[in-house]
């Protein structure tokens, strides 16, 4: 916790459009809301039910959403540019179903897990092809992908599961630090994408692309080959979400949970992500999978019916976009 | 005398800005008032207390008729006939002219649905009442020019029988020619005993329209004069406080060597074979109409849309410039027309908008050199006197005449050969349009080649060594700044001969 309290401390609040104090800004940034929000419901639930916060349930919390918040990284680029994905929950689940199939087949566990990387930035470069250079709207295009990739799914693996998956390839299995692989890649990806995101120029740039396309253009930056970029890394952050989910059970499903996509698009606006682009951060969206996750396991321990759980994140979606008003509202009466 | 509108000790507190401090104001029938100050002088929030936007601190200040109102909406101010027409004019692009003039009251039939045949005939009355009869209000207000559609915008004011018209910058997006019209269009309300509350950076402007002036100045009150017993400095010292030098500084420079030229540069259809040069240390100006070719001639250089055709010359060697990077890397720096939309990511600080020229060049590794482009931005706020809370503030916080500074710098921060200027001080106050103009003087003076696109003639004659006119695609003609005069400028400009 210590750990993940730094980075954030280190990592975020420099787009938080009101100047205020250092330690104001801080406490009111979006990262050190939803940060609370998990601390209080952590307390909270773990009073009525001391189970809910014992180390066997917090690493199933986060083992079990680990993929959500990597995906979500890549998504939260993808929306911080101006653009979107709606495509993400169908391409998780092809990826991870052709990363079974390889592993089944016998081929070295390794190569079922760096195909969907590669798969996953093929498929996404072609999307960021269509959208930055012939100009298509990235929703039309990702809604295009996503009944692409969903009915192709279906009818290749006309539904069965794959379960002969070989010994070592449940990369959840791997625990060092008794803490399974899938969490530190959470936790490490989001620190250094948060990083990248800061400090190298080409960061800079995505917030830029993101801001106001056309004066980072007259600024001489190409944002063609920006929105390309941005969706290749994107796709890498997929393929690994993909085999992160693909991993963590010892069968592999032809579907993924429903409304995935949107879960992952939940977490990024969650997050602080501005749906209009050019703000917000990744640690944001790490912690807004976390909250979202946090939430419906809390569901469960207080005998809450986990059909609320999507009611709660609207009601999410909304307190963040109604706060994101309130903030801007008061920056513009300054 | 009966006062039609009076304001008393109107005062306006946002959390932790004193806007507006005890301004008095007052509006008589049929005349023109006109309200100047530096950008952020209170002028804005004294037409949003009069339209109704905002609500003075205290009630019982606004005196309308000899009667106390409270506007406490723009609704409730419509009624009592005030209309206000903004600086981004506010009509809907896929409606026609009448559908706008008369959207939220259009006439009716007895059956309650809209009486189309009566919109139509009253819209074309009210538009040739301001002689604007030309406008045929069947076409979609997308379709028309700026000046036309501020036209629209007066007879939709008139429509709802306004009898104060606010006019915040009319003027500033309008070519000579619309002006001229709009000034006339001005009179003729005027005569009709319309009261026009005028808001203009351009002070001659005030002095061709206004009866009165008045001065505010950090939300503070100055003075109201009858014009007839002022004049340009007198005006310009009582917005800025302090004595300006002068608008226009004219150091004694020498050109160097031809940094830049054109043969046969063109980009039909906005520019046709382009020949000229420019020299360092040299302010070159283009002038023309809008629509002359004049900004797309700019892009053409800069490579926003690249150039088809001919030859650019940079110190003597043939280049293309296929896109802003590469006129970067040939050390050409533009200032775009619209800072809002062109110039500035708004909501990026004045230290990441700073350095987004620069960006790769101050991160060897892949990593942002961080002490570096502090350094970089605090040198841009002092060189330009930028009044900011500092590196971390927002751009869209800024006044436009520091918004302006912060594109400036981050374009003087490439160390570039070439500055292309487009319209450098449109909307920005007097004070930072001297600054500017400063500026510009000490850049050429260290061996800049400036090339200045404007739409005010006394700033193309203030500040050029040389002048370029355009005129539908081609430069018509040329002169030294020494012999020009504004009259002799303007003919060319709009292919009058003298």
């Amino acid at each position: 916790m210590n750990r993940l309290m730094s980075s954030i401390q280190s990592l975020t609040t420099t787009r938080t459009p009101i100047e205020v104090s250092g330690i104001r800004k801080l406490f009111f940034s979006q990262e050190m809301v939803l940060f609370l929000c998990i601390i209080f419901l952590l307390v909270f639930v773990g009073l009525i039910n001391p189970r809910f916060v014992s180390n066997r349930n917090l690493i199933s919390l986060f083992l079990g959403n680990a993929y959500i918040a990597v995906a979500a990284i890549g998504m939260s680029m993808v929306i911080i540019s101006g653009n979107i994905d709606i495509s993400v929950g169908s391409l998780i689940g092809v990826l991870a179903t052709v990363s079974g199939i390889l592993a089944e087949s016998g081929y070295p566990i390794i190569i079922s897990w760096i195909a969907p990387l590669l798969l996953g930035i093929l498929v996404n470069g072609v999307m960021g092809v269509l959208v930055a250079y012939l100009r298509i709207p990235s929703i039309v295009v990702s809604l295009g992908f996503m009944s692409i990739l969903k009915g192709g799914l279906i009818i290749f693996t006309g539904g069965a599961w794959i379960s002969n998956l070989p010994e070592g390839y449940a990369l959840s299995q791997l625990k060092p630090f008794a803490i399974p692989m899938p969490i530190y890649f959470m936790v490490i990806l989001t620190i250094l994408a948060a990083l990248w995101m800061k400090v190298s120029p080409f960061g800079r740039t995505i917030y830029a692309v993101g801001g106001n396309s056309e004066a980072a253009r007259l600024s001489g930056i190409d944002p063609k080959s920006t929105v390309l970029r941005i969706f290749l890394i994107h796709g890498f952050f997929v393929g690994i979400a993909s085999v992160l989910f693909s991993t963590q059970l010892s069968v592999i499903q032809s579907t993924v949970p429903s409304y995935l996509e949107l879960t992952i698009i939940t977490a990024s606006v969650v997050g602080g992500v501005s749906i209009l682009g050019g703000t917000g951060t990744v640690v944001g969206s790490t912690l807004a999978a976390v909250l979202i996750a946090t939430i419906s396991s809390s569901m469960i321990f207080i005998n809450i019916s986990p059909f609320w759980l999507r009611s709660a994140q609207g009601v999410l979606i909304l307190a963040t976009v109604l706060a994101d008003l309130y903030r801007r509202r008061r920056q513009f009466r300054n | 005398m009966s006062f039609f509108i009076e304001l008393r000790n109107i005062s306006k507190t946002f959390p932790g800005v004193r806007a507006l401090h005890n301004v008095s104001f007052d509006l008589q029938q049929g005349e023109v008032h006109a309200l100047v100050g530096e950008n952020g002088a209170g002028k804005s929030t004294l037409i949003k207390i009069l339209s109704g936007v905002y609500s003075p601190d205290d009630a019982g200040g606004i005196i309308i008729d000899g009667e106390q109102h409270d506007l406490r909406n723009p609704h409730e101010a419509q009624l009592v006939g005030i209309a206000t027409i903004y600086q981004e004019l506010l009509l809907l692009p896929e409606l026609t002219v009448a559908e706008n003039i008369f959207l939220g009251h259009a006439p009716k039939t007895r059956w309650g649905i809209i009486d189309w045949a009566s919109m139509h005939s009253k819209s074309r009355e009210i538009l040739q009442s301001i002689d604007a009869g030309d406008i045929n209000v069947r076409t979609l207000v997308g379709t028309l020019s700026v000046g036309n559609r501020q036209r629209v915008e007066i007879a939709k004011a008139l429509s709802q029988q306004a009898r104060v018209l606010i006019m915040d910058e009319p003027t500033a997006a309008l070519s000579e020619s619309d002006v001229n019209r709009l000034f006339d269009m001005i009179n003729l309300l005027k005569n009709k005993g319309v009261a026009i509350i005028f808001i203009s950076h351009r002070l001659h402007e005030v002095f061709e329209l206004a009866e009165r002036v008045t001065v505010l100045r950090d939300g503070e009150f100055v003075a109201t004069k009858k014009v007839v017993d002022t004049e340009q400095n007198e005006l310009i010292s009582m917005m800025v406080g302090r004595k300006l030098d002068t608008l226009y500084p004219s150091t004694e420079r020498v050109s160097g060597p031809v940094v830049l030229e054109l043969k046969d540069f063109k980009r039909p259809p906005f520019t046709n074979s382009i020949n000229f040069k420019i020299c360092a240390g040299e302010i070159v100006g283009l002038a023309g109409l809008v629509g002359s070719g004049r900004s797309e001639l700019a892009q053409a250089i800069f490579g926003i849309t690249p150039a088809t055709g001919g030859v650019l010359e940079k110190n003597g060697e043939a280049i293309t410039i296929p896109n802003p990077e590469t006129a970067k890397h040939f050390k050409i720096a533009y200032v775009p027309e619209d800072r809002a939309q062109q110039g500035l990511i708004r909501r990026m600080t004045v230290r990441e908008n700073s350095s987004l020229a620069l960006i790769r060049d101050i991160s060897p590794h892949g990593i942002i050199d961080r002490e570096k482009e502090e350094q970089l931005t605090k040198e841009i706020i002092e060189q330009f006197n930028i009044r900011t809370t500092g590196n971390e503030q927002v751009v869209e916080n800024l006044s436009g005449g520091n918004q302006q500074k912060v594109v400036l710098g981050k374009w003087l921060a490439t160390k570039p050969e070439v500055l292309i200027m487009d319209e450098p001080t449109r909307g920005i106050d007097v004070g930072a349009k001297a600054e500017i103009h400063k500026l510009m003087d000490q850049l050429a003076s260290e061996g800049i080649a400036i090339l200045m696109i404007s739409s005010e003639l006394p700033e193309v004659l203030g500040m050029s060594d040389r002048i370029l006119v355009m005129r539908e695609g081609n430069i018509v003609a040329e002169f030294q700044s020494k012999v020009a005069t504004q009259e002799i400028v303007a003919a060319a400009m709009m292919g009058v001969s003298q």
